[in-house]
């Protein structure tokens, strides 16, 4: 019986809810990019932030130790309350973590902003579906896990509500963004992280 | 889970310890509930001016520590011997970025060890930890420990390294089952 609804979804096009260009939404949700610090789960985000920056001395970005990226942004929300975090990472990356949602919820920076671009696949390695395209919903693991403000951006009409709430709260806040299963911008990363960690640190710290 | 010890030695080294890592303007304290770190876990609850991080498993404080780091803050993770083995990719990220990295670890499985489950993991920390570039100092007795915090700051802080103390099972005693 499962295997016969797995295989009928399967079976299915991308999902209705998966239908915004990751492409036009996710530079649509941020705007000004300056704005923020910003980290990036590795795969289809970092080149999502890699573009939007240009690679910037405001931008983290993971190529490895997947599962990371949200608790890197807890620990920078915490350490500067003074700057407002962004951590945009994927479906994938995320269901690595759930947990960290969990540790967030319970310290709930302000400053902390989670924007979960979630395409329903694993597209680095090939396309496979992900757990977000049978059924697992993140944004309500989000709520059950006490992040009170929360948005699901599904269309073009929900953006200016998704920006909204990533620019605003006076909470930590989670936003899922449903994308097709479609390629992300191509840039050149940069994969060497010592040389991300300097430059970040040297831009925020004025010193290396 | 309660722990052993409760002798007054003990809770003396583990207040000198909460002391010292706040002169060393250590500000974010993340954990995993745990008997072993119960004095510095309790102290950083009720300080005002640090961040004490509940962690639902020890590899979300490898990558939160990164995110203090690159926002000029510091912090320490601790940790049971068995949570090392939940940070083990997560070291990745502080090998592969430089990130320095401060842990202290309660050992189990070792020295008078009861619990025949712990002994896997307790015995696998040195080896584990060294594979990933952290390096390891041992506390054997509750006199070495500010000494030794001492070296490990100064090795993560100036030096820009991952080191791991290792608060043994000889200084915090085994469980009694």
């Amino acid at each position: 019986m499962e295997s016969k609804s797995m295989a009928s979804d399967a079976a299915k096009p991308a999902a209705p809810r998966f239908v915004l260009d990751r492409r036009v939404a996710v530079p649509a949700l941020i705007g000004r990019q300056q704005d923020f610090l910003h980290i990036a789960g590795l795969a289809g985000t970092v080149y999502d932030i890699s573009a939007l920056t240009d690679s910037g001395a405001n931008f983290y970005g993971l190529a490895g130790a997947m599962g990371a990226a949200c608790m890197i942004g807890l620990g920078l929300a915490l350490a500067r309350p003074d700057k407002r975090v962004l951590v945009t990472t994927g479906d994938g990356e995320l269901l690595m973590s759930l947990g960290a949602l969990a540790t967030i919820a319970v310290m709930n920076p302000p400053n902390l902003s989670i924007l979960c671009v979630d395409n329903g696949h694993y597209g680095e390695t090939g396309y496979q579906v992900s757990h977000t395209s049978l059924g697992v919903n993140l944004e309500a693991i989000a709520q059950g896990s006490g992040i009170k403000l929360t948005r699901s951006v599904a269309s073009e009409a929900d953006i200016a509500e998704g920006a909204r709430i990533l620019r605003e709260g006076n909470a930590t806040a989670f936003v899922l963004l449903r994308v097709k299963p479609t390629d992300p911008p191509k840039v050149k990363l940069n994969l060497d992280g010592a040389v991300c960690r300097e430059t970040f640190r040297k831009a925020l710290l004025h010193h290396a | 889970m309660e722990s052993k010890s409760g002798t007054s030695g003990s809770a003396r080294w583990q207040d000198e310890l909460y002391d010292e890592l706040r002169r060393h303007d250590i500000t974010q304290f993340a954990y995993v509930p745990d008997a072993g770190h119960s004095v510095l876990i309790s102290r950083s609850l009720a300080d005002p001016s640090v961040h004490s991080v509940r962690l639902t498993t020890e590899q979300e404080g490898v990558a939160m520590l990164a995110g203090t780091d690159l926002g000029g803050r510091r912090g320490v993770l601790l940790m049971q011997s068995s949570g090392v083995g939940n940070c083990i990719n997560m070291l990745s990220l502080i090998k592969g970025s430089r990130f320095p990295f401060l842990t202290l670890v309660s050992m189990r499985g070792e020295y008078g060890e009861g619990n025949s489950w712990q002994f896997a993991m307790g015995q696998a920390v040195e080896p584990v930890l060294t594979a990933m570039g952290v390096i390891c100092l041992r506390a054997e007795r509750p006199e070495d420990v500010i000494p030794t915090i001492e070296a490990a700051i100064t090795m993560v802080f100036q030096g820009g390294q991952a080191v791991a103390v290792l608060l043994t099972q000889k200084l915090i005693g085994a469980k009694k089952f």
